[in-house]
């Protein structure tokens, strides 16, 4: 091996254990912070016995959950029913590597340790994992795996509840899959790269600002579809309590259970680092440029800046819980099929022309103007498509169930 | 350029590893007091009546073919997008013969529309 590539090995395994350091103790804490969000916002305190202010409460359910008894049920198939829970949380925890958490750093060394030879790093080191050149195709080719392990984990439990759940679950996820690859498009006809570096280097010096401004049906596609992959409220069918007890872990106890959860929210994690990324300049401090040049205080100053970002959407997450009601399942799948898929599918073509009329035929190459025509061109999309179009047309209330075959709800009513 | 890569051959592998460490390691601290009750799938405490495995509504393989279709087509936006970046002077093309694709999508789109493939219920 030459000493680079054994330079690249170790600051890679350095940031692997932080990372997926931060990774479970943040998604542990996390759990935390969504029953104190959830107790607050329902007038409770939410845990506080354990630990100051309930702070090691995650530390109790994680203890909890790996001395409980493992139960297998009787009818299930041991080896998926092992596998699933494996399947579910390795393409989770596998999506953080990816994500650019701060501004690259430079990193300079030169040594030699015996037995083990010589390490040289030069330049700039992304403060990813794993720098990917395929970036966001990876992403979201990974977190479609995650899939498996949840439709394993609802066949092979043998139960009625999981295997509804997990076909749900499977077939709520596909189909928002769709939607979100749609999302992604428009992204990348403005940056014209898949690599998160370059989508967040498109973001400060392109001359568009965030794209959540320029490509706002996008950002709002990209939202509601990430809610639904991760199965959160108001999508959360697959595990609807009062339906379905638990969905597709209901047969799971003790860790394997707590490995579902982990991947859950290790999900919401990567949609909130993946919304900001793509739509929110990623670690960019807004308005200002310094932080463009390479620095160890540029470096903590924009980790600090993805990390509050990341936190919004994780409350963000936990506030939408708490103020819309369960979708019916129907109404899920027409929100998915009919209204994102066209809706994104013609928002692609739209910018595609307006990018195309812009910068080709009107020839204007100041990125404030194109900035303003595309913010104005999402806005009167955006009144089009939420006060008018979204008006019961499409997705139909209990009245019009049955009554309109194949068209839209409200017709026939 | 590939090696980009291997910093998740190393990723995959520790997670993995992580995976089987805690599942093992739950496997050997839990404690087992097994009945056949405990041992039954959970149906809200009632008696279990038959299997699980039968069958389930065709809509959900529907679901799954629509889905390999309209995914493919993203998959075929998402380089199209990035060249239409890049190739300033080709996008006039580029655009033309995305609109008939999109053309020809739209069609099978309202198609199985029509036929209530997108209706669930």
């Amino acid at each position: 091996m030459t000493p680079e590539l054994k330079g690249l090995l170790l600051v890679s395994i350095i940031k692997l254990l932080v990372v997926f350091t931060v990774t479970m103790i943040g998604v542990a804490l996390l759990t935390l912070m969504e029953r104190k969000v959830s107790a607050w916002m329902q007038y409770r305190l939410g845990p506080n016995r354990v630990g100051f202010g309930g702070l090691l409460q995650p530390a109790a359910d994680g203890i909890k959950n790996i001395i409980k008894e493992e139960t297998f049920p009787g009818m299930a198939n041991r080896v998926l029913f092992m596998l699933a829970p494996a399947l579910a949380f390795i393409p989770a925890l596998t999506l953080g590597s990816v994500i650019h958490w701060a501004a690259p750093l430079p990193v300079n060394f030169d040594f030699t340790l015996p037995l083990l030879g010589r390490f040289v790093h030069t330049g700039l080191m992304p403060m990813a994992v794993a720098d990917l050149p395929v970036g966001i195709l990876f992403v979201l080719a990974i977190s479609s795996m995650g899939v498996y392990g949840i439709a394993l984990a609802g066949w092979s439990s043998n139960s009625k509840y999981a295997l509804l759940g997990g076909l749900r679950a499977t077939a709520q996820m596909i189909s928002y899959e769709v939607a979100m690859g749609l999302a992604v498009v428009p992204v990348l006809l403005l940056t014209g790269n898949v690599a998160f570096g370059e989508i967040i280097r498109a973001q400060q010096v392109g001359g568009f600002g965030w794209f959540i401004l320029p490509l706002f049906l996008a950002f709002h596609n990209f939202l509601v579809a990430g809610f639904a992959e991760t199965n959160r409220l108001p999508f959360d069918m697959p595990e609807a309590e009062s339906e379905l007890i638990a969905g597709y872990h209901t047969e799971y106890s003790a860790m394997k259970f707590s490995m579902f959860f982990i991947a859950e929210y290790t999900n919401m994690v990567t949609v909130s680092a993946m919304v900001t990324t793509l739509f929110l300049g990623g670690w960019d401090i807004p308005f200002t440029h310094w932080d463009e040049t390479p620095g160890v205080l540029q470096t903590i100053a924009t980790g600090g800046m993805m990390f509050l970002k990341v936190f919004f959407w994780l409350f963000f997450f936990m506030w939408i819980r708490w103020t819309l009601p369960r979708f019916r399942y129907d109404q899920l799948m027409a929100l998915g099929w009919k209204v994102l898929m066209p809706i994104g599918l013609a928002y692609v073509m739209l910018i595609a022309t307006a990018i195309y009329l812009i910068e080709n035929v009107a020839g204007i190459s100041s990125g404030l103007v194109k900035m303003l025509v595309l913010t104005g061109i999402n806005v009167a999309l955006g009144y089009i498509v939420f006060m008018v179009l979204d008006r019961g047309l499409l997705i139909g209330g209990s009245r019009e169930r049955g009554a309109a075959s194949g068209g839209l709800g409200r017709r026939a009513a | 350029m590939l090696q980009a890569y291997i910093p998740m051959l190393l990723v995959l592998a520790f997670v993995a590893a992580n995976a089987i460490l805690i599942l093992g390691l739950s496997h050997v601290l839990s404690s087992y007091r097994l009945t056949p009750v405990k041992l039954s799938p959970y149906e809200s405490g009632m008696p279990v009546l038959g299997d699980a495995r039968e069958r389930f509504s065709v809509k959900f393989y529907l679901v799954a073919m629509l889905f390999i279709i309209f995914d493919i087509e993203t998959v075929f936006m998402l380089p199209w997008a990035a060249a239409f970046h890049q190739f300033l002077a080709l996008r006039g093309l580029l655009l033309a013969e995305m609109f008939v694709f999109v053309a020809i999508l739209a069609v099978g789109y309202l198609y199985i529309w029509k036929r209530g493939a997108l209706q669930w219920d």
